[in-house]
């Protein structure tokens, strides 16, 4: 049981050797075994669950030795806590549907298409547990491929260029990861830290300017994958030229990755330099969710005004982390999730009718809630978790944040983003009057079937979901409550010191130094300062010792 | 009985999944309506009985809070799914169910052969559950969660003729509509918590801490700009001004819609909301003469416009609007007892009326359809005369059209002087009472000339409708004319509960009742409050008996233009072309917010897409590649594989190095 995480990894890439040993033809038994590696997945990800104990710390650690090459020391170190649980079994939750949505979507190249989405499995789940900065950042590119592949061959009319777009887009934002990286880790040899491990680095004390460079590093590139305004445009046109299992993983989870740094690393890992920024960034979240909004209302093709749509939401998700405060980044967290379910709904929906009528321009449907009954209930109900209705899960997120937003100080932020509520209701209403309501007077329209037992499979369990986490949050927030306090005392920890003490940067550790324990730092703070609510020491400290985990 | 009140919202909800999963393999009509009255019914027996208890009880214990299970807790935030009965919950319960009861009865007649039977049954379920959660939530997020549920329901309702093109932009544009009014919501919520959260350390939205630590908030200031965001809210959902626009558009949805949800019930939200919180609205002297203003400005404004309708429902929703306007001046000049109990009153005959116009919208549409005439069987011109063809719809009707239009003895009269009285004499708005108190009685006399020109051109005069149908015109089912019949009994006595002092002969039970619920929103307010003479009985008797005249001043135009001389609305008209056009064109107000917002939003968005994201940022990235691909097609010539190529610019490389070492 203490390497189901690594097992949970690993299996898809098992399945991919499974596959490799039937022949290419049997296109049936190639799903089919997809299918079950994702549902065994998925089965032995609950494992997790169930096992995850509420609490702050890291758990279902793995630590070993990987790479040594002069000074880089780079180890197999593993780990979730709260924050990355839900993601974990988000991705985990999103394949099998994945999966299934392709059967009759996919009929050229099966094996190959199959073998992309069990190893781009991995790579999603690989960022998701890393507690190595190296090793996050070989799975962060290792995901990076096989969605290039998936556009680049199974798209649509344009696939190439949104498949190379995608590429360079991403790969710009994760070279100048990369170098903030490697700059990271000779800061971090300087001050005793002898390998890349996240755990390490969060107490390593970097003066300002360091930190704004790195900071800017990072946050560019985990801005490409959110994406933020105005680095999104890649985001469309992705979008609408991937296929729908594509389309679902890549709003699903990729989009996570973009936030999840910013939670994982990019706050915790410089966060003087991140409330610099907190201004700039909520600034660019929210023209996004106008932004997006505005854009989405005039799509022509569906699958780009959801694609615009995601935008939007994850704008909210970002202005939430930024908020810097437990009820912020708790709605941010669960927006991550609630999206993931809702958006991925919405584009498995277009690809219902796209599979029907091989088109996706709005103004040729209208009238089909006549022809296709349950596709209308199933449309309605997802559409009205995407707008945040209360009851569904996207309210829960978006109320969290835009709570948490408004007591931080992000205010008058928080007023302009909570806008973005009626804009969303426009859209998303005016889209699904154009394709369900009014008369079914195209001919083409008139034959169409309803939702399939296939179809139908699919779309349940991200119903009950929806449902589920609008009514009874419970589980969701409790799990994650810990990991996000323990965040929040950390990021208004550096916050303070970086006030009470100018020069922060001046205390300079010896070489060889002991990884510095995060209650003394705490010492040169005057006692009884009021701003600091980490009293156990166990909270501040890394839950896990690097070096002797196993 | 307290602690079951969890069922009432419960009945509904089991009904609505019950018809929504299998009401399409049911298929019996009687069944699913069956099924649909059935339950709320049921929640109408335990409002009862919780009613009945709570007379029982002293007035301090008529407050219980029960909470169901742990909703949202995330860092200080904290909402609960909670329900708080206490006697302003308790009326609206009664209201909601009751009202509710009698008009899923009537829906079984109503909707009988329609397409989608089960679906209406479903979502009117469905209406009553969300309507329930929002007037029964403990704190402001069940309520939120109500509020918008309805939103929802008035949605899939209005939509439910979905293939007609006015129904899905009228739902669209309902939905929209209160989402802007959300929008204000939320805003004030956030305020309120953050302000009581950040500088008392309380982090709630719940009712009764609320109230409990109300005698913190400061009169004005931040108190001010989160009222006047609730209030934004309530003008969305209870249709004021500026956002009254989508509640005439709503009588796209079948006419038992209209009534429960656009007359009886949910657009009375934002009345009920106020009076919730009315402790924390009456520290705001300014937002309270905000709500009187815009209160009296929609009575009036809506009022004009439904004296040039046709349309028989389009009238009566511009009543509904112009009412609601009375609700809110009531609670804008601290009457809000008054206006809740006009709310009630007006959720009577107002549903009457409603209900009563579908059974003649039935009738001529059964009659028009059995011809196979395409004529209108909403419009008045082509009605007249039907009080002979169907006597109780008219009886029925003419006793909620007297109510409605403040006759005395009737229900309408008792609320609406109150309200009228109350404007006159309340102590907060000086010298504001007077014109408060005009614009009232004018849009009073207004609705009693609408109503009678619609009873008139309706029920009297000759029949305008097509000869051939005329003998297919018929009394509705008993199923129909029973609601009509309890809810017009209603609409005659409903209003002896509230009877003014004044009159002496019964004590006003209602203000009573509500009096431990207002009470501390009074007290605040006399802090403020002028203290002046108290205006003479006398006064009172006075202008009591002038809200009368004008009343039957309005009766009397009505009668005059539309049963003795007919020719003279058409004078009328001729004379005054252009004021015509724009009363009955609704002053424009719909074109003026297509040109103020709809269109600009729509140009914004299309600018953004193809001005700023395809021309700008990706004009910037592929202009970066084309730059790359150009050098790289320059250098590429370099890399030529042929060997004399490398070989010479080996050679002119040894070259340059030898007369630089040369020449240096």
């Amino acid at each position: 049981m203490s390497n189901v995480l690594s097992l949970t990894t690993f299996l898809p890439i098992l399945g991919v050797l499974l596959l490799l040993f039937i022949p290419k033809d049997s296109k049936g038994v190639l799903r089919n075994v997809t299918l079950a590696v994702t549902i065994v997945t998925f089965l032995v990800s609950l494992t997790i669950l169930t096992g995850f104990q509420t609490n702050a710390d890291f758990q279902f650690t793995e630590n070993v030795p990987w790479i040594a090459a002069g000074p880089f020391v780079m180890r197999y170190n593993i780990g979730i806590d709260g924050i990355s649980l839900w993601l974990v079994i988000l991705t985990t939750f999103i394949m099998p549907i994945a999966v299934l949505s392709t059967f009759t979507a996919v009929e050229v190249k099966v094996k190959e298409y199959m073998i992309c989405l069990l190893l781009l499995e991995t790579g999603m789940l690989g960022a998701f547990i890393s507690l190595d900065l190296f090793l996050f950042y070989i799975f962060w590119e290792v995901m990076l491929i096989p969605m290039y592949f998936m556009i680049g061959i199974w798209g649509g009319k344009n696939k190439i260029y949104a498949a190379v777009k995608f590429f360079i887009y991403t790969m710009v934002g994760s070279l100048l990861m990369l170098v903030a990286l490697i700059f990271l880790y000779f800061k971090g040899m300087e001050a005793g830290i002898t390998d890349f491990g996240l755990l390490n680095f969060f107490s390593l004390k970097l003066d300002m300017a360091t930190q704004i460079w790195l900071f800017l590093a990072f946050a560019f590139a985990f801005a490409i994958k959110v994406p933020m305004f105005p680095l999104h445009t890649w985001l469309p046109d992705a979008h609408t030229e991937a296929p729908t299992a594509g389309s679902v993983i890549l709003a699903a989870v990729l989009l996570k990755m973009g936030t999840y740094g910013y939670v994982r690393f990019a706050i915790p890992l410089f966060p003087e330099a991140a409330h610099k920024f907190a201004p700039v960034i909520a600034t660019l979240a929210v023209i996004g969710i106008i932004y997006a909004a505005l854009v989405a209302m005039v799509q022509e093709d569906v699958k780009k005004l959801v694609a615009y749509s995601s935008v939007a939401h994850l704008g909210f998700v970002m202005l939430g982390v930024f908020a810097f405060n437990v009820e912020g980044i708790s709605g941010g967290m669960l927006q991550m999730i609630n999206h993931g379910i809702s958006t991925g709904a919405l584009f498995l929906i277009v690809g219902f009718i796209y599979e029907r009528r091989h088109t996706r321009l709005i103004t040729d449907f209208g009238g089909l809630s006549k022809q296709m009954p349950i596709f209308a209930t199933v449309f309605m109900i997802v559409t009205f978790s995407s707008v945040g209705l209360p009851g569904t899960n996207g309210f829960v997120g978006e109320f969290l944040i835009l709570l948490g937003a408004f007591e931080s100080q992000l205010r008058w932020w928080t007023i302009v983003a909570t806008s973005g509520v009626i804009l969303s209701a426009v859209y998303m209403l005016w889209v699904f009057q154009r394709v369900m309501f009014g008369e079914l007077d195209n001919p083409k329209n008139q034959k169409l079937a309803d939702l399939n037992a296939r179809e139908i499979a699919i779309m349940v369990p991200l119903l009950v979901m929806i449902f589920f986490m609008g009514l009874y949050p419970k589980p969701f927030i409790d799990k994650m409550d810990p990991a996000i306090k323990k965040l929040v005392a950390q990021v208004r920890v550096a916050s303070v010191e970086a006030k009470a003490i100018p020069g922060a940067e001046a205390v300079q550790l010896p070489a060889g130094h002991p990884p510095i324990d995060q209650s003394q730092m705490q010492m040169p703070l005057p006692a009884g300062h009021p701003d600091i609510k980490m009293a156990s020491p166990e909270q501040g400290t890394p839950a896990v010792n690097q070096h002797d985990a196993k | 009985m307290f602690d079951k009140v969890w069922l009432i919202p419960l009945f509904p909800l089991i009904g609505f999944l019950i018809n929504g999963l299998f009401g399409k393999k049911i298929k019996n009509e009687a069944i699913i309506g069956a099924i649909g009255t059935l339950m709320i019914f049921l929640s109408f027996l335990v409002s009862c009985g919780i009613l009945m208890q709570m007379i029982g009880l002293p007035a301090e214990q008529r407050v219980f809070e029960k909470v169901l299970f742990p909703w949202i807790h995330s860092g200080n935030f904290k909402a609960d799914m909670a329900f708080l009965v206490d006697p302003l919950s308790v009326i609206m319960i009664m209201v909601v169910t009751g009202v509710g009861s009698l008009i899923h009865l009537y829906s079984i007649g109503y909707m009988h052969g329609e397409e989608g039977f089960y679906r209406f049954f479903a979502y009117l379920n469905l209406f009553c559950m969300s309507m329930l959660l929002l007037v029964l939530g403990s704190n402001m997020l069940v309520m939120f969660i109500g509020w918008e549920g309805v939103g929802l329901c008035s949605y899939l309702l209005i939509g439910y003729y979905f293939h007609k093109k006015s129904a899905g932009d009228a739902a669209k544009k309902a939905f929209v509509m209160n989402r802007v009014g959300d929008f204000g919501f939320l805003i004030g919520l956030f305020t309120l918590y953050w302000w009581f959260g950040s500088n008392h350390n309380i982090w709630t939205i719940n009712f009764v801490e609320i109230k409990a630590a109300s005698h913190l908030l400061p009169y004005s200031g931040v108190v001010t700009v989160a009222t006047l965001c609730f209030f934004v809210g309530a003008t969305g959902k209870s249709a004021q001004i500026p956002l009254f626009t989508w509640l005439p558009d709503a009588m796209e949805g079948p006419t038992p819609v209209s009534a429960l949800i656009h007359a009886a019930t949910m657009v009375t939200a934002g009345v009920y909301m106020i009076g919730r919180m009315s402790f924390v609205f009456v520290k705001s002297p300014e937002t309270m003469m905000v709500i009187a203003v815009v209160g009296a400005a929609t009575a009036i404004f809506a009022a004009t416009i439904g004296t040039a309708q046709n349309d028989i429902k389009r009238v009566l929703a511009y009543s509904t609007v112009s009412q609601l306007g009375y609700m809110f001046l009531a609670m804008g000049v601290g009457a809000f007892s008054a206006g809740i109990f006009h709310l009630m009153t007006h959720a009577f005959f107002k549903a009457c009326l409603f209900l009563g116009s579908g059974s003649v919208i039935h009738s001529m549409h059964h009659a028009l359809h059995k011809i196979h005439s395409n004529d209108d069987a909403q419009d008045m011109r082509n009605m007249g005369g039907l009080r002979k063809a169907m006597p109780i719809t008219f009886l029925t009707f003419l006793v909620s059209t007297i109510a409605i239009s403040g006759i005395p003895g009737f229900s309408g009269f008792f609320s609406k002087d109150e309200i009228l009285w109350q404007s006159f004499s309340n102590p907060y708005h000086g010298n504001l009472n007077i014109l408060l108190w005009v614009i009232g009685a004018l849009a009073a006399c207004l609705t009693a000339f609408y109503m009678f020109r619609l009873v008139f051109m309706t029920f009297f005069g000759e029949c305008r409708i097509n000869p051939k149908a005329k003998s297919y015109l018929h009394e509705s089912p008993l199923v129909i004319t029973i609601p009509l019949m309890v809810l017009g009994a209603l609409a005659a006595v409903g209003g002896y509960l509230g009877m003014p002092k004044l009159m002496g002969m019964l004590p006003n039970y209602f203000e009573h009742w509500l009096e431990p619920v207002f009470e501390l929103a009074n007290e605040y307010g006399s802090t403020y409050a002028y203290h002046g003479a108290h205006p003479s009985h006398a006064l009172e008797w006075g202008l009591m008996g002038l809200s009368v005249v004008i009343a039957l001043v309005g009766i009397g135009i009505a009668f005059t233009m539309y049963v003795k001389n007919t020719e003279l609305p058409g004078k009328f008209v001729a004379t005054f072309p252009t004021l015509h056009r724009a009363v009955y064109n609704k002053w424009y107000v719909d074109e003026i917010y297509d040109y103020l917002f709809v269109n600009p939003c729509k140009a914004l968005g299309q600018f953004l897409w193809k001005g700023f994201d395809v021309l700008v940022i990706d004009g910037v990235v592929n202009g970066v590649a084309n730059v790359v691909m150009g050098f790289s097609g320059i250098f590429r010539y370099m890399q030529s594989g042929y060997i004399f190529n490398y070989a010479l610019s080996m050679a002119l490389g040894v070259v340059v190095m030898l007369s630089y070492y040369l020449f240096k």
